[in-house]
């Protein structure tokens, strides 16, 4: 279907540093996060002269899960070229990177379109290439800027990931960015969690305008931000009637906002040759050898035939591998009864009090899940309850405190369920309806909002340890009977 | 390893080393005590390597050439670093940084290059062997040019980690000396694989040459005794091939016919590939320190304008403008192909013949400011730039003189055959001593 | 034919500094092996582009990198570890 005037189109190039031990033409560690600038380095990734580069096998069989699990084609034979540009942080002045024979071609990725129902975005190309050094900005106007070097992110083994333009909105590309990494994560050969493992260089246009680069996108949340602000800018110029600029621009993460890029920098010519040090490639045959793992729709399928998950909940879940897991080591062993309360728990209830706290689920215990699951699956606290359980653990975790099970926590709170009997709750209803005479009275002239009002009076009384439902339906009998 | 030392003091009115080590180490081996000099493109740690170029002066590597590694290993005693043209791009070694080195056999004459020191300081007696680079003749030229033996080996048989690369798929460190025999030693050294060396092949060199050449062919290639070729250079070669031909071997006469354009093919694609390898030379990590205030560009501009020689920017400029875009086309594509036509005109012929000879220069030895235009200087290169174009191995050995100087003889054989050149060579030097 | 422009958009490509004096001379040279190099317009065929020597991979295995300081003994200017550069803000 042709898009129509004004439509977004989004394309994006995703660079993913893979998760091997080594660098991708050295045996210098890839484990440098910790370690002081310029520690991680040697002859080969220093760019000394006379170092040669000596190709990373596990690099590339990582890059060859990656195509095959994103349904590429591996090119009979892929080779390495020499991206020539002067840079402070490029130690040899080129880059080594694929260009006219990269390593994989075509294939897709499946996301929940904006419309509702599964979307195919096409792959351009996969490609492997070593990332350049990191650069510190340094000085100011008065005593002069410089920059400072750090080697150590040099020659760590990279995929570039090219898609077509097949996204129609920020939200899209979000939605492809979060599925190609919980496709990575399922892979094992990317480690999402690591500071600047992922940068993305997005090409927007408004259909019937010309395309601009967003470059720089160095987080998961940044990509959707970027793209609105930009959807916005170009919209708001083709209002005004002006004219879209082709161009490259630079997105500012702190300020939310993208800036063109100097036009010097535009004047770009890599000089692409064949890399002299390095061997062609001929690995195709190495793809009857891959067994690939579940990957996030076949585990999604399995959620909602296995445990009856709602297929949101099932997406949701499955979204993240650590989620998907964790939700798995909670209902082992229970697969029919505690998983469908377990799905909304993890996935609506506990997903969001991490956010609220920034807080990551490696430190949340299983087993307090569990727990707190048990509670509710046996009656013994209401869902309200169940929320202040889930924030008191999380609080102790965040704050690094002594945890308590769930169990623990109900007893010195007193947050067990109160009986449910008539007699035991009837003074509290009798003790409202006698305190709010005017919501008795529209309630029994049929106001809904007025029994809501009673039974929230009741639940402050029993201090949320009750079931609304077992009030609501005492007080309608309570007043029916005061009407006799 | 025991270690010991030798004092290596010379006198070089030549001029043939940059640096001099004294006293020099050595260790148990093979070359125990040898004195073995270093063309100084080759990684040597701890001892200052500059390709004869300003922007390398003070640079100590922390590492070892891999070849450097084997010749430690052998016991040899390195005893310093060889001149050479800037990142071995010249004929003559007059385009070093530091000042020309002068021919042993007539001082008011050129070494040939690039790695005329090496040849200067065996020629002279100052070491009995050294090594060089090879990229277009860079070996063979100043071996012919001082009279001595000097041997490109076959892309592959000799690892090139921690040779500073000028043109990654043209250049191999090799060997020379005195003698065939030297240099055969010498080759049994730093020949093999080395994991570090993607390019190179687990292709040893175990040999003792042998002077039995009977019912060898040798291909007699016209364009080797055609235009540009100095007509009393070709009769002391052709009188060469003669002895060999008294020695058992039959000569079949034989064409190379892209001959016509191997030595464009050979200035595209080396200045090409150069003009990457040396875009890493910008002060940062090493070298003249740029000026850090000044935006990236115009800091790298004035440290590479004031640290690379003349011919160095010429040959960088070149090179980008093949690979430039509109230009990659014509240029860099083109001369690959050329040089698989010069493979596969070598293959056609290595079926009839088992190694091609003739001269190593058109001429003899440059008088010193002889040649300044560069496309001439390009040109001297003709007859040694198609063995690299193919990869294949070959050698000069001594076979006369014109006007006093020597003049060499030169070998190719097959693809590997390294072995065979050198006998071939031995065989030579053999019947004339 | 190469103009004086083209040589000096081909140096600015290179970092190479070059300067108006020897400009004139650079591309005058330059047109002379340009013109030599004409001769690769006589190549005939494609090329195969095919090589014998593939899949050249080593093992992800570890290594010891250098230490700190020979990384920076060869740097003109370094500060906390780093290595100083020009400005690129
Ligand atoms: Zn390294």
């Amino acid at each position: 279907m042709a898009d129509a005037e004004g439509q977004v189109i989004v394309g994006l190039e995703v660079h993913c540093q893979l998760d091997t031990k080594s660098k991708l033409f050295c045996g210098c560690s890839t484990d440098y996060r910790s370690d002081g600038p310029n520690t991680h380095v040697c002859p080969i990734c220093l760019g000394l002269p006379g170092a040669m580069p000596a190709l990373n096998r596990m690099a590339i069989e990582f890059a060859m899960k990656v195509a095959k699990a994103l349904n590429c084609e591996i090119i009979n034979e892929a080779e390495f070229s020499r991206k020539n540009y002067f840079y402070p942080d490029l130690d040899k002045a080129y880059q080594i990177t694929q260009y006219d024979k990269p390593l994989a071609l075509g294939g897709y990725l499946e996301i929940e379109g904006d419309g509702g129902g599964e979307k195919k975005v096409r792959l351009t190309r996969i490609h492997v290439e070593e990332d350049p050094g990191r650069l510190l900005h340094m000085g100011n106007a008065e005593r002069g800027k410089y920059s400072l070097v750090d080697y150590n992110r040099a020659g760590i083994p990279l995929i570039e990931i090219v898609s077509e333009p097949d996204m129609r909105s920020p939200k899209e590309a979000r939605k492809f960015l979060n599925k190609l990494r919980a496709t990575l994560e399922y892979l094992s050969v990317f480690d999402s969690e690591k500071e600047g493992s992922l940068r993305v260089d997005a090409n927007i246009s408004i259909k019937g305008s010309e395309r601009v680069e967003v470059k720089n996108i160095t987080s998961y949340k940044g990509v959707e931000k970027a793209l609105t602000f930009e959807v916005t800018r170009q919209k708001n110029l083709i209002r005004r009637g002006q004219k879209i600029d082709r161009e490259t621009r630079h997105y500012l993460e702190a300020r939310g906002i993208t800036q063109s890029a100097r036009s010097k920098e535009q004047e770009h010519d890599y000089r692409y040759f064949p890399e002299p040090d390095l061997r062609p490639l001929r690995v195709k045959s190495w793809l009857d050898n891959i067994v690939l793992p579940e990957l996030p729709d076949a585990r999604r399928e399995r959620f909602i035939a296995q445990y009856g998950c709602s297929p949101s909940h099932a997406r949701t879940l499955t979204g993240e591998l650590k989620l998907a897991n964790f939700f798995e080591q909670v209902v082992r062993g229970d697969p029919s009864g505690l998983s469908p309360l377990a799905a909304t728990w993890i996935a609506d209830t506990l997903i969001g009090e991490l956010n609220y706290r920034d807080m990551s689920l490696d430190l949340v215990d299983p087993a307090a899940m569990i727990g707190l699951v048990q509670l509710l699956k046996s009656g013994t606290i209401t869902d309200k309850s169940g929320v202040e359980i889930l924030r008191v653990i999380l609080d102790q975790r965040h704050k690094g405190e002594a945890t308590e099970t769930p169990d623990a926590i109900v007893k010195r709170l007193d947050l067990g369920k109160a009986p449910s009997d008539d007699t035991a709750l009837l003074p509290v209803i009798n003790e409202v309806i006698a305190e709010n005479p005017k919501a008795v009275e529209d309630y029994r002239h049929g106001i809904d909002a007025s029994g809501n009002f009673l039974v929230g009076q009741a639940m402050k009384k029993t201090r949320g340890k009750s079931d609304p439902k077992v009030l609501y339906q005492l007080f309608s009998k309570v007043v029916r009977t005061k009407e006799v | 390893m025991a270690r010991h030392t030798i004092p290596f003091e010379p006198d070089d009115p030549c001029h043939s080393f940059l640096t001099t080590c004294t006293p020099a180490e050595y260790g148990d081996g093979p070359l125990a005590g040898v004195a073995v000099a270093v063309k100084d493109n080759i990684s040597t740690k701890g001892i200052e390597t500059t390709c004869a170029s300003k922007i390398l002066k003070g640079y100590i590597p922390p590492y070892d050439a891999h070849v450097v590694g084997l010749l430690r290993s052998a016991g040899a005693a390195i005893v310093g670093k060889t001149n050479m043209d800037e990142f071995g791009m010249g004929t003559t070694t007059e385009n070093s940084a530091f000042g020309p080195t002068l021919n042993p056999c007539d001082p008011s004459r050129v070494p040939g290059g690039s790695s005329g020191g090496s040849a200067a300081a065996v020629a002279a007696g100052m070491v009995r062997m050294a090594l060089g680079s090879d990229t277009g003749g860079s070996i063979r030229c100043p071996a012919a040019f001082c009279g001595i033996v000097g041997l490109k080996p076959s892309y592959g048989r000799v690892s090139r980690y921690g040779l500073i690369a000028y043109s990654n798929s043209l250049e191999q460190i090799g060997p020379l000396g005195k003698t065939v025999q030297d240099i055969s030693t010498l080759m049994g050294v730093i020949a093999g694989y080395d994991r570090h060396d993607s390019t190179s092949q687990d292709r040893p060199y175990r040999h003792t040459p042998a002077a039995d050449i009977k019912g060898l062919k040798i291909g007699i290639p016209e364009e080797y005794f055609g235009r540009g070729v100095d007509p009393h250079v070709a009769d002391v070669v052709r009188k060469a091939i003669a002895r060999l031909e008294e020695c058992g071997a039959t000569t079949v006469p034989c064409s190379i016919p892209s001959m016509e354009y191997a030595l464009a093919a050979y200035y595209v694609t080396c200045t090409s590939e150069a003009s990457s390898n040396l875009a890493r030379f910008d002060g940062v990590r090493y070298g003249p320190p740029p000026d850090t205030r000044k935006p990236w560009h115009d800091a790298f501009q004035e440290v590479r304008r004031a640290g690379f020689g003349a011919e160095v920017r010429r040959r960088i400029l070149l090179g980008t403008f093949a690979l430039s875009s509109g230009y990659y086309g014509k240029y860099y594509a083109k001369a690959q192909v050329a040089r698989e036509n010069v493979r596969e005109d070598f293959n056609r012929i290595f079926h009839d013949v088992d190694v091609i000879a003739g001269p190593t220069m058109p001429t003899i030895a440059f008088k010193l400011k002889e040649k300044t235009d560069p496309l001439s200087m390009y040109l001297a290169d003709i007859l040694t730039v198609p063995a690299n174009l193919a990869g294949i191995p070959s050698i000069s050995v001594p076979c006369g003189s014109s006007e006093g100087m020597p003049v060499g003889l030169q070998i190719m054989g097959r693809m590997f055959e390294d072995e065979r050149v050198v006998d071939v060579a031995y065989a030579y030097e053999q019947a004339v001593n | 034919m190469v103009t004086e422009h083209e040589v000096q958009h081909i140096a600015k490509l290179a970092d190479i500094g070059i300067n108006t004096e020897e400009l004139g001379t650079f591309t005058a040279q330059f047109n002379a092996i340009l013109d030599y190099f004409d001769t690769l317009d006589t190549v005939k065929g494609e090329g195969t582009g095919t090589s014998e020597l593939f899949n050249v991979l080593r093992e992800d295995e570890v290594e010891i990198s250098l230490p700190q300081e020979d990384v920076l003994r060869n740097a003109p200017a370094t500060e906390d570890g780093f290595i100083k550069a020009p400005r690129v803000m």
